[in-house]
């Protein structure tokens, strides 16, 4: 198996499924002869054509939407939003139209909203984002985020082969840091299943995306303590059968995510502990999140907002001392 | 590109008879059909509401009869069409049976939602629809993506979507026409206008009168009077018959006018009652009547009878539906299985001549 990034993890994952199935396509801002902001696409165009390799207007609801009705008609769509933040711009179609699509009509819409979040490198408030709170709220929308090469391909195929409406976070500060053996060929990896980062028995740490290597770092060597990582992987449908089961073997829980605090997925979590496994706790669940602001520029500002590998040592330590 | 042509002052049948290489006497006893039965529906269904029988507000296209039934009689079976509320003349053409209308006003398992929505916020995918959201004009950029899936696959197959005058103020709008014309898509705008957004007057939704944007947006664009059924008709065939050749979308303005309030609960004091009775010498059904009448070729009166029968029968059914079971609020939330739509009814005489076209 070639060691391959994340990024091109995803290339590859996006290329196989639209080699194999001819009604996938990608439409996004200058993902055609440019290969998009982030080189996702590169090669695309040549291989597929313009047709199937569609170089849209700055137009992310017509994106959005137009994907929705392509994908009634028994297409199967991957937008790129060129930064997740520009989701904000097609949040109409996605949770008005897309989302209630199928409750309301029995109407299935197989899409993906591909979308490059986070931060790290002075991005800004408005190219930095984890908007993935946004989508839990929003019934009919699945919600991915990846961490490891190796699940970027495998959670692409299963988003793609679904027949809903699937959020695919992808974190730029992966994109290129992070790479694994990649299986070549088509291969999916299960919507709804967490994965077992690091097996621990005194503590769990809970996390998705970029904080999956961030929480593997940080609990590396806390004082001999054996930490538990988990990698939720898909936010939507949530794994709660494997989240409790870490629990009840740890009793002490972390959970870590570079998204703001309020309702974010750490609070779902945390209230899920709280109402099904309150009596296997030996100490309150910690959260570790970025604080309620926007996501700052400067590189001392940013650091200061987004969580760090000592600030998860130290509520470990905490915890693990509680 | 946009063109305008003037709105008679009244029908003129030999205007019409240039007509009939489009339409048989069938079709025309068909288009009045069709406007007859919407209408009928709706009056039904007010009916309902004051009976207390409807949930929530009632929502009804009174006097715009013509402008969903002209254009859509222009469909194919493959077609496919997202339909606005002032158009259930386009469902029940496409075939939606009126008492499945009846029963999702009430709310009814028996509704085309089962209860799940409301009022016209519906679409029979298994008759080609896919049905409109509450903001407007959304169901525009899901057009564009039907056409384009057609368009990838190289099928001559048109969407249509129908929207009012305030949804050429959004920025949606915008963006599906543009999308549209870059892709030049097969795709049918049908712009009714019917100069309300509610209590809001064309003027204070904008300047120029939208239909001159189409040619800014690089397509064909052509106003008609909204209330002429053959003249909605004729431009939407047109302009489906464009899309179907590769020459991509259309933006028709019909010109209309809402003949009742935004929902039951709205009383249009804001509508000055000169401009109300004005409109309703123009009634569709009325000058369509005069006209069929005038040449002598469709029983009218037959008509009637048989369209009211349907709806006493309608009725019944949908008031024998039951209200949906509690606990099935929270099932079917997630699909397990890849869409498959139907196609619809095409009433239109050419199609059953064109089944291979279609």
């Amino acid at each position: 198996m070639p060691e391959i990034t994340y990024l091109e993890a995803i290339s590859d994952g996006l290329r196989e499924e639209m080699r194999h199935d001819s009604s996938v396509f990608c439409m996004g801002e200058d993902i055609g002869e440019f290969g998009g902001a982030f080189k996702v696409t590169d090669g695309f165009f040549e291989e597929f054509g313009a047709n199937r390799v569609w170089d849209t207007p700055l137009a992310e609801n017509a994106i959005v939407g137009a994907a929705v009705g392509a994908a009634v008609e028994g297409l199967r769509p991957v937008c790129e939003m060129q930064f997740a933040d520009f989701i904000a711009c097609g949040f109409d179609q996605l949770v008005n139209v897309a989302a209630k699509m199928y409750y309301r009509q029995g109407l299935a819409v197989p899409m993906v909203v591909r979308l490059p979040s986070g931060g790290g490198f002075s991005g800004g408030p408005f190219h930095s984002q984890n908007p993935e709170a946004w989508f839990l709220q929003s019934p009919g929308l699945k919600v991915v985020a990846p961490s490891t090469a190796q699940d970027a391909k495998g959670l692409l195929a299963s988003a793609i082969r679904d027949p809903n409406p699937v959020l695919y976070l992808e974190h730029k500060n992966l994109y290129r840091r992070v790479k694994g053996d990649v299986a070549e060929g088509r291969y999916q990896t299960p919507m709804g299943e967490l994965r077992l980062a690091r097996e621990g028995t005194d503590l769990t740490v809970v996390s998705y995306g970029a904080m999956v290597h961030t929480a593997l770092e940080a609990t590396e060597d806390i004082d001999g303590a054996s930490v538990e990582v988990l990698d939720l992987r898909t936010l939507c449908p949530l794994d709660r059968d494997g989240i409790l089961e870490s629990v009840r073997k740890t009793s002490k829980v972390v959970v870590l995510h570079e998204a703001t605090r309020s309702c974010g997925v750490g609070a779902e979590v945390a209230s899920l502990i709280a109402e099904e496994a309150f009596e296997d706790l030996d100490g309150p669940v910690v959260r570790v999140t970025a604080p309620d602001v926007p996501i700052p520029f400067s590189p001392p500002l940013e650091r200061a907002v987004l969580p760090q590998v000592d600030d998860v040592k130290e509520a470990c330590r905490e915890l693990l001392a509680y | 590109m946009a063109t305008t042509t003037a709105r008679p002052a009244a029908l003129d049948p030999h205007q019409h008879l240039a007509r009939e290489a489009w339409l048989t006497v069938d079709d025309r006893r068909e288009l009045m059909r069709y406007m007859l039965l919407m209408r009928a529906t709706e009056e039904r269904a007010l009916t309902l509401y004051r009976q207390g029988k409807v949930p929530g507000s009632y929502y009804d296209g009174r006097g715009q009869e013509a402008v969903s039934v002209g254009s859509a009689f222009a469909l194919s079976p493959r077609d496919r069409a997202c339909i606005l509320h002032r158009d259930l003349g386009a469902h029940l053409l496409r075939g939606v049976r009126p008492g499945r209308v009846l029963a999702q006003m009430m709310g009814r398992a028996g509704g085309l939602t089962g209860g799940r929505d409301g009022n016209m916020h519906f679409g029979d995918k298994d008759l080609g629809c896919v049905g409109m959201v509450s903001m407007l004009p959304d169901m525009a950029p899901v057009a564009c993506g039907l056409a384009l899936a057609f368009q990838m696959r190289g099928e001559p197959r048109v969407a249509m979507t129908w929207f009012g005058d305030g949804s050429t103020a959004n920025g949606q709008w915008h963006e599906a026409m543009n999308v549209a014309g870059v892709r030049k898509l097969p795709v049918v705008f049908v712009l009714e206008n019917n100069q309300y957004a509610y209590s809001t007057p064309n003027s204070r939704e904008f300047v120029v009168d939208p239909i001159e944007r189409a040619g800014a947006y690089g397509f064909h664009g052509v106003k008609v009077d909204g209330n002429d059924v053959e003249a909605v008709f004729q431009a939407s065939a047109e302009a489906c018959e464009r899309a179907r050749q590769g020459g991509g979308p259309t933006l028709i303005e019909a010109e209309t006018m809402r003949m009742h309030g935004h929902g039951a609960h709205d009383d249009m004091s804001y509508v000055p009652p000169e401009m109300l009775e004005e409109w309703s010498r123009r009634d569709p059904i009325e000058n369509y009547e005069a006209l069929l009448g005038d040449a002598g070729e469709v029983d009218l009166d037959s008509l009637r009878e048989e369209v009211t029968a349907e709806l006493d029968s309608e009725t019944d059914w949908a008031l024998a539906q039951k209200m949906p079971d509690p606990s099935t609020a929270t099932g079917g939330v997630f699909a397990t299985a890849d869409p498959v739509m139907g196609d619809g009814k095409a009433p239109w005489s050419r199609w059953a001549k064109e089944v291979s076209n279609a």
